[in-house]
């Protein structure tokens, strides 16, 4: 009989329950919008949308497994395959892409095809620093440190500043091996 | 292939095609981001008053553009001018799209003159939020008592709207009602129009 395989990001989206779009971009406006009244520091809101994101990311990961149905990766080209290829999709319902490799297979950039974050959004001249989808930065490095990877995630390319598409460059820092929390000899 | 994974650039956000507002996302992304929302708001303030208005105001700022959007592209551009009008663009078109269905109940206010009541059995933001016993009576819901403030002010309709639950018979979780107390403006102007 054969085992059941990983399930592809569309399956699982559709099988999910789902919210309006619109709601979840406008929601997360709000959000942006108090964070920039209570900090008025561009820098200070950027650093509290990825601490969200890390609270975020810490919470999703069980999620993510317990509907992925993955296995264990192999590696960390796999990793960031599941992540654009099934954790986008799942959550978000975007598409994204792996590009970028580096040499020893650390460090990779994940483009997104569509960011329903910014929908109806346009930086002012007030905030030219701030990265608007920080959140998603620190969703992907509080899910992978839970599952033992040190990770630095960063903004390459982002529509709202001027550029061409929504790019993160994510970066494996260490394997942090599981400790066994026990004493074998007790 | 030339062209892949890049968005076509609009010198104009208002330039962008408006989308159909069939796009989804999962729930869990919304209810993630919302507790966040709640939690940071938490840290914010020293009293469940003020963590209300907090969650208020932000859906106040979602409500606004909701009702641009919804009169937009759902109404073509026609507004609503009798109380009637809007409370039924409320309790259908908002309901039905931020949360995917109309609201469970609308109902008129017996005791004052001024009063409505939405009512949901179970408001999608409070679906996976359990409030503890020394909150009191704390509702989550505010966020979407301020995203209904926000449509109704914007209508030319202001209002004080508030959250509460209700306890029901037989059922487990309470029922929550939005209630709407709307300005003496209002009414004299809808007793005016006959």
């Amino acid at each position: 009989m054969p085992t059941v395989g990983p399930r592809s990001g569309d399956a699982i989206f559709a099988n999910v329950d789902r919210v309006n779009a619109e709601l979840f971009t406008l929601t997360y406006g709000a959000i942006v919008c108090q964070l920039l009244t209570d900090l008025e520091e561009v820098e200070e809101v950027n650093k509290q949308l990825d601490q969200m994101g890390y609270n975020i990311g810490t919470r999703l990961i069980d999620e993510f497994l317990a509907k992925a149905n993955i296995s264990r990766c192999v590696d960390f080209k796999e990793t960031a395959e599941m992540i654009a290829k099934v954790g986008f999709k799942m959550f978000l319902g975007v598409t994204a892409s792996v590009t970028n490799w580096d040499v020893e297979g650390t460090c990779c950039n994940i483009v997104l095809e569509d960011n329903p974050l910014v929908d109806f959004v346009e930086l002012p001249d007030t905030c030219q620093g701030l990265y608007y989808c920080n959140v998603l930065c620190g969703v992907i490095r509080g899910a992978l440190e839970m599952v033992s990877m040190k990770t630095e995630v960063t903004w390459v390319r982002d529509v709202l500043q001027g550029d061409d598409s929504y790019e993160l460059q994510v970066k494996l820092l260490k394997q942090v091996p599981e400790e066994y929390p026990y004493k074998d000899d007790e | 292939m030339i062209g892949v994974g890049k968005i076509k650039q609009y010198s104009n956000v208002l330039d962008k095609p408006l989308s159909k507002g069939k796009q989804e996302v999962s729930l869990s992304a919304f209810s993630f981001l919302f507790s966040e929302l709640v939690q940071y708001n938490q840290t914010q303030v020293d009293n469940i008053a003020e963590l209300e208005r907090r969650l208020e105001d932000a859906g106040y700022s979602v409500g606004a553009r909701v009702l641009e959007l919804l009169c937009h592209r759902e109404k073509g551009n026609r507004r609503e001018t009798r109380l009637l009008g809007i409370l039924s663009f409320v309790h259908s078109t908002v309901w039905k799209v931020l949360f995917g269905k109309v609201a469970d109940s609308l109902e008129k206010g017996t005791e004052h003159e001024d009063e409505y009541m939405i009512s949901e059995k179970e408001l999608l933001v409070n679906r996976f939020i359990s409030i503890p016993k020394d909150m009191g009576t704390f509702n989550c819901g505010a966020f979407v008592a301020g995203i209904v403030r926000g449509v109704l002010d914007g209508a030319g309709f202001p209002a004080v709207v508030t959250a509460h639950f209700v306890p029901v018979e037989g059922q487990q979780r309470p029922r929550t009602t939005i209630l709407i107390k709307f300005a003496e403006e209002v009414l004299r102007r809808e007793a005016r129009l006959g």
